[in-house]
């Protein structure tokens, strides 16, 4: 269980996050959605330590993470951009992820589901941006951990690794994790997302199902409904 | 901190700048050797590339490493590792490659030109020890740049602007300051300035053991006055130690409050 009290974040003057309290239960896809800007990518960054709230607490489980490291065994973390050291090979850098976290791992299944192993001795930097994603998604979900973490999963996917990135988020989920999702394709948040949760302003705008939000909004269409969400911002 | 030592030296080695820079060293060391037919004279020739070129390099490796691997320390930061441990690991990676590039090098043609035969290995040694310490001290100053500096651009302009100042402005400052201010006991103030300098203090420490007083210039003539030769080698041994940690403190600080 996540839990967020009051957290405050802000970059010069620009506040990103201002008094944002959120609960995320054990179990379950919840998307996290907004418009550009509004601090999806912060909020995560804060839950993993990498960026140091202003104010404010974050408790995994009723222990509270912030300045610890230990934790984050049980995270895996999908990050936004990714790019690699260029001189690694695919496979030396999956066996040095595997050699940093003290824990099992399958990377043999991952790789041959994402088709990556006519890449495994080739060097990182001369991948193209899809195949980096895909080694990516691997690093990621390799590692068995309770809540996992994916800012914008889909970048650069093709339709296949697509249906197999939305597969195994289906199979962790059906394993009682807690799978935490930014994006900004609305067909993927409709598909497989239980909850929704949306932030404007730094504060938790909306959170529910699916069903919920298109009811709220009466709109039919998610992506008209997320639309009508944001227009209030501009309103 | 060991694992992501190692991986920071495996990317290092790889990498191309690696061995451009090691045979950069080669080549001088036996261009030196060839010219000046004389590893004494050589070792001397050599220390005044050193003291200007170890420092530029430790820079731009230290700020271009920095930036380069950014992504990656994201996806190191995210793993069950402490923030200092990677950072300290990945300086220890670059300080330690370049100073291997730095002992091969210039190691081997001295090695295979007689130098374990010569009088002028132990100055040799110090000069290669100098080098390590100017190589620790500058990818730390540089790493205390990139991290205070989310611009890259900005971040290489303060590296290299901080290069010139302590390797060529300072000293010019310094004259000037002693030529204007000629009247005055200067001794003490100048000591204190050198102090202040890691190039300069490298090179008074060099100098003071290789006892050539033409080359020592003012500091370096104030310094040995004062200190004697042996007194001054070991002080300044000492403040290149506080040159290598003050920066490590500040990189550790910082890392505490920084976001990624």
């Amino acid at each position: 269980m996540i839990e967020i009290k009051k957290l405050h974040k802000k970059f010069g003057k620009l506040t990103v996050l201002d008094g944002l309290d959120l609960t995320i239960n054990q179990g379950g896809i919840f998307a996290i959605l907004g418009p550009n800007g509004s601090g999806k990518t912060t909020l995560i960054k804060s839950i993993l330590g990498m960026v140091v709230p202003n104010k404010g607490e974050i408790l995994l489980d009723n222990k509270s993470v912030l300045k610890k490291w230990n934790y984050r065994n049980d995270i895996n973390y999908l990050p936004q951009i990714a790019n690699f050291p260029a001189n690694l090979s695919v496979k030396e850098l999956i066996a040095m992820v595997k050699n940093l976290r003290p824990k099992p791992s399958n990377e043999e299944e991952l790789i041959q589901l994402f088709g990556l192993s006519p890449f495994l001795k080739k060097k990182l930097g001369n991948l193209s941006g899809g195949t980096k994603q895909k080694v990516n998604l691997v690093l990621t979900f390799m590692f068995d951990s309770d809540l996992i973490i994916l800012d914008e999963p889909t970048t650069g996917l093709d339709p296949i690794a697509l249906i197999h990135l939305k597969n195994l988020i289906n199979k962790e989920k059906e394993k009682g994790k807690t799978i935490l999702i930014t994006t900004h394709i609305m067909s993927l948040v409709d598909e497989i997302a239980d909850e929704i949760v949306f932030l404007l302003d730094g504060k938790i705008y909306f959170k529910g199902s699916v069903i919920a939000l298109k009811k709220q909004t009466e709109q039919d269409n998610l992506e008209h409904a997320i639309a009508n969400l944001i227009s209030k911002q501009y309103a | 901190m060991l694992k992501i030592l190692k991986y920071s030296i495996v990317d290092l080695l790889r990498s191309r700048w690696s061995y451009v820079y090691f045979a950069f060293y080669l080549l001088l060391g036996y261009v030196l050797l060839f010219l000046n037919n004389d590893i004494n004279k050589a070792v001397i020739t050599l220390m005044n590339i050193i003291i200007v070129l170890t420092p530029l390099i430790g820079t731009i490796f230290g700020v271009m490493y920095y930036y380069n691997s950014k992504e990656f320390t994201e996806l190191l930061l995210a793993q069950p590792i402490k923030r200092s441990t990677i950072f300290i690991g990945q300086y220890l990676g670059i300080s330690l490659s370049l100073t291997l590039s730095l002992l091969l090098g210039l190691g081997i043609p001295f090695v295979v030109y007689g130098l374990f035969k010569s009088a002028a290995i132990f100055d040799f040694s110090l000069l290669i020890l100098v080098g390590a310490f100017l190589n620790f001290i500058f990818v730390a100053l540089a790493f205390n740049i990139a991290l205070s500096n989310e611009n890259k651009i900005k971040g290489f302009g303060f590296a290299i602007l901080m290069w010139l100042f302590l390797a060529v402005i300072y000293d010019g400052i310094f004259m000037i300051s002693l030529m204007m201010f000629n009247e005055y006991p200067l001794d003490k103030f100048s000591l204190f300035a050198t102090m202040l300098n890691p190039i300069d203090l490298s090179r008074i420490l060099i100098l003071l053991k290789l006892d050539i007083s033409a080359l020592l210039g003012y500091t370096g003539a104030v310094f040995k006055d004062f200190f004697g030769t042996n007194l001054g080698a070991i002080l300044s041994l000492l403040v290149l130690c506080f040159w290598v940690a003050i920066p490590l403190l500040r990189i550790n600080m910082k890392l505490k409050k920084k976001d990624f």
